[in-house]
């Protein structure tokens, strides 16, 4: 059951001599001193502000600024081919908002106008077809959340615990709501009787840049879910998530949501491209690699309290936050631990998390100012629970780069100043 | 109502014409008994039409109530829309087409549709020999690869690392890991180099997978490869890949209802992100380097949450006590990104540990150790546990200039447990 703070005398006592002792940075004036912001008339609410069209297309307001996305350099040899991630410890909710959603190019973010934009439906297909923007907008579309979370999240942290911090040791995923049309209506209008038996066929995906960064689905999975999207969160994509048009293929790593599609092609077996073969595969400690690992496991973190979130309040009421997700259908349940995963506790969900896309969680609890090691630890529809950095190690050894699901620990000392840590 | 309504007017049809009839009939001057027949025959009409009436209002009522049942289902349905419950729908699939896009034309698709599949289909007809390849390569390729694909800098290495693919950093390359050699003429074709993808001819793309198979001693230096040579190559990991079994290895026994309470007896911490202080600006580890002064604590069952003194118990026993390797071992994580002991360790960012325990400071082969440990090793000096530990505490504070970038092991009970682990290691 929930834990569901209730606020005793006692508890307050103890905030309130926190916030007597000079702890609590920022808080509300103390006892007896009538606070300013409220005797005083204020500036802004005697002045008039900025007027309408100010800024025709807004942005976060300027005291956010820290919000945004960031790049770990030492990586990538170069910006161009690199990554970076989101900012999710500073968000809430579960929408990302386009312009803090990580990017991760293989050859640069390219500029491709509406107009410019073509897609091929070619190889086993009754008629190739050439597809325009415009076109696109006159099939049927749906709207769907989903997650999109690169392979290499958290991959990082497979031989220790390295970066300090929720958005650099989970930031490579993020969360919108998109309009597109599905592939399988494209496949139809190029005829897949030629194709014969689907069971066995493949289709290939690649984009429009420099990298192409092609990828080989199977045609079940192209046939089910896969969109053509063409919208997230209601306006069009932005140029570094592929505008006009990128793939989604919900649950599946990342890097098979090709942006700039530019091609489909019906094929009889895998092109084993470089993004399948060279990358996107894990050696083992046998030196066996496995492949076509495409579903992203349920996996789960707390965004706050976190090394970039520390608790600056001192003890009493506390919001612990998180996101959880699985790439095999919804979040059934989230557990957090305080104590290193000795005991759990089951968290509040925001809300009833959709299908493949991220969930919210809670625990609200009443901080006594004790250490703690904080995890989190999600469930799926398919019962399936999120491993250990242990378990998967013991699977799969140190040698791994993708697919890290693990539980992550986050160590917060008496001054709430937490930091990522591996425990025993 | 319309419905109802259309019920009623056959009925009131058939009656008005049965009446007819049998005044029409009556009119005439038949016998008694015609009449009397004619009498039974209207009273037998008007039975019919009786019940027909009957029949017929009872089927207006059911109408009236399917009516009624159909506009109460209409309203629940309009208050769920508003309420918003759930009438979405997929996109709706047609029996024929929609008839949008166009034929694509074969010169379209010659130019777009170039990948090459692993059994070769799609590969252009064309050559090139090694010789040739290492000119292009070294002209548009080495700047970033080297002039032997060994890798400059933080780009891309694309020869060499043989038999490295179970060590501890596996060193996975063309040579050493691709599985297929139509991954790198696709992938060079259509993706370098890089900032001019797709300028390559196809005779020097053969001519630089050539070159590239030769620098990793898969071929000699007179070979040419060509679209009907291609598939005859041997790759070195062709059959080093598994297709995902999670399912099967991972998700059967990760299924199981999870512990919540005294899921562990005690938990330590073994290792923490910002001794390792690679995180960029931005994330959390100014503040917690500075902040920390204190060991971490130890939570455990009984007392969960309790900091509690560490280990403060554990002797220095030499290393024989296997409870003391193992807790070397697990401090020893906080080692392995620099350093391998064991079967097989070789000199990472630090030198392999193997039998360092008696050893002279700085004498691993072919190891390039900083001025600090040369003057040390010329000296003659020998690591035992007082220097090691004093070492391990404070690297920079104890051997000034030393390269090893690590902050120091705090707890002395992680030292000396390091130390027992270290020394379970024979050279
Ligand atoms: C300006 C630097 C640069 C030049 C010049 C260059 N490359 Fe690359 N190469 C890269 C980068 C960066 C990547 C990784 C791209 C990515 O992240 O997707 C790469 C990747 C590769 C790979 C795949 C490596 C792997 O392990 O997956 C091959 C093969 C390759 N290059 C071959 C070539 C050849 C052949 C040429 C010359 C025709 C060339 N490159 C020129 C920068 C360069
Ligand atoms: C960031 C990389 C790094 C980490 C982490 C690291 N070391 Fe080192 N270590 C080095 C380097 C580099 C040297 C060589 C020092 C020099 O040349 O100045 C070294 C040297 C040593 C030596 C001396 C070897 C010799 O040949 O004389 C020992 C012993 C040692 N390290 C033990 C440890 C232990 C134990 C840990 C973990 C608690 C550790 N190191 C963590 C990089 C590292």
């Amino acid at each position: 059951m929930d834990e569901i703070f209730k606020p005793s005398r006692r508890s307050f006592l103890r905030g309130s001599a926190a916030i007597a002792a000079g702890t609590v940075a920022g808080g509300a004036a103390a006892q007896g001193t009538p606070d300013p912001l409220i005797t005083e008339l204020q500036d802004w609410a005697s002045y008039t502000g900025v007027g309408v069209d100010e800024t025709p297309y807004g942005l976060p307001i300027r005291f956010e600024s820290d919000v945004v996305r960031r790049n770990v350099e030492w990586l990538t040899a170069s910006p161009i081919s690199s990554i970076n991630f989101t900012p999710i410890h500073a968000l809430d909710g579960t929408i990302t908002p386009q312009g803090c959603a990580f990017e991760r190019h293989h050859s640069g973010a390219i500029e491709l106008t509406k107009e410019d934009y073509r897609l091929m439906i070619n190889g086993l297909v009754d008629e190739p077809l050439v597809f325009t923007y415009a076109d696109l907008e006159r099939l049927p579309r749906e709207n769907h959340v989903y997650f999109c979370e690169c392979a290499a999240n958290t991959g990082m942290e497979w031989a220790g615990a390295q970066l300090n911090g929720a958005q650099f040791t989970h930031g490579m995923i993020h969360n919108m709501e998109y309009t597109g049309v599905p592939l399988r209506t494209l496949l139809n209008e190029a005829g897949l009787e030629a194709a014969g038996d689907l069971s066995d066929k493949w289709v290939y995906v690649e984009g429009a840049d420099a990298s192409s960064n092609g990828r080989s689905i199977p045609m079940e999975k192209a046939l089910d879910d896969v969109l053509v999207a063409f919208k997230a969160n209601g306006e069009a994509l932005r140029m570094e998530h592929g505008y006009p048009v990128r793939l989604v293929v919900p649950g599946w790593e990342g890097n098979m949501w090709v942006k700039w599609l530019r091609r489909v092609q019906v094929t009889d077996m895998a092109v084993e491209s470089r993004e399948e073969t060279s990358k996107y595969t894990d050696v083992y400690e046998n030196g066996i690699a496995r492949k076509w690992t495409w579903v992203m496991d349920a996996k789960s973190v707390i965004t706050s309290p976190s090394p970039q979130m520390p608790i600056t309040h001192g003890q009493g009421p506390l919001v612990i936050s998180g996101l959880a997700w699985s790439g095999h259908g919804q979040i059934t349940r989230v557990d957090v631990s305080k104590d290193g995963g000795i005991t759990w506790e089951t968290a509040r969900l925001g809300k009833q998390g959709d299908t493949k896309a991220l969930t919210r969680f809670y625990l609200d609890i009443n901080w006594d100012g004790s250490p703690m090691l904080l995890q989190s630890r999600a469930i799926d529809e398919t019962g399936y629970v999120q491993p250990t950095k242990d378990q998967l190690r013991e699977k799969r050894g140190e040698n791994a780069v993708y697919h890290n699901n693990c539980i992550q620990t986050w160590f917060v000392n008496e001054e709430g100043i937490a930091e990522n840590v591996e425990v025993s | 109502m319309s419905k109802s309504l259309n019920l009623f007017v056959p009925a009131i049809g058939v009656t008005t014409l049965a009446l007819g009839l049998a005044y029409g009939l009556s009119s005439r001057d038949y016998g008694a008994q015609t009449i009397e027949t004619l009498e039974t025959r209207v009273q037998q009409t008007e039975e019919n039409v009786a019940r027909a009436i009957a029949e017929a209002q009872a089927a207006a009522e059911e109408a009236a109530r399917l009516q009624a049942e159909r506009d109460q289902l209409e309203q629940l349905a309009a208050e769920a829309a508003m309420s918003g419950s759930d009438l979405t729908a997929p996109a709706p699939v047609i029996e024929g087409k929609y008839g949008l896009g166009r034929t694509a034309l074969p010169e379209e698709i010659a130019a777009w549709d170039v990948d090459v599949l692993p059994d070769g289909r799609g590969l252009p007809v064309g050559q090139g020999d090694v010789f040739t390849g290492e000119e292009v390569f070294v002209d548009q390729c080495a700047s970033c690869h080297g002039d032997f694909a060994e890798g400059v800098g933080n780009w891309p290495v694309l020869a060499g690392g043989f038999d490295t693919l179970a060590n501890e950093d596996p060193v996975k390359t063309v040579g050493s890991y691709w599985p297929h050699l139509s991954t790198a003429w696709d992938y060079i074709n259509r993706s370098m180099p890089f900032g001019a993808a797709g300028t390559l001819t196809p005779d020097e793309t053969y001519a630089i997978v050539a070159y590239i198979l030769y620098s990793n001693d898969l071929v000699d230096d007179d070979f040419v490869l060509s679209n009907e040579n291609f598939t005859e190559v041997e790759m070195y990991n062709s059959d080093g890949f598994v297709v995902d079994d999670r399912p099967e290895l991972e998700y059967a026994e990760w299924q199981a209802e999870p512990c919540m309470v005294n899921c562990k007896e005690t938990v330590e911490i073994t290792m923490r992100a910002t001794f390792l202080d690679v995180t960029p600006e931005g994330g959390g580890d100014s503040v917690m380097n500075d902040a920390t002064t204190s060991d971490s604590p130890v939570f455990s069952a009984s007392a969960s949450a309790e900091p509690t003194e560490e280990s403060a118990a554990v002797e220095e026993t030499g290393g024989v006590d296997p409870a003391l390797v193992a807790a070397g071992e697990s401090a020893f994580r906080q080692c392995k990104s620099c350093h391998q002991v064991g079967e097989n360790a070789s000199n990472r960012t630090g030198p392999a540990l193997n039998g360092i325990l008696g050893h002279t400071i700085g004498a691993v082969d072919g190891f390039r150790y900083s001025d600090v440990f040369q003057e040390a090793n010329a000296a003659g000096e020998v690591w035992d546990a007082e220097n090691l530990a004093a070492f391990l505490a404070d690297p920079r504070g104890s051997m000034a200039g030393t390269k090893m970038s690590f902050r120091g092991v705090r707890d002395e009970a992680d030292i000396t447990a390091l130390i027992a682990y270290l020394q379970s290691f024979e050279e």
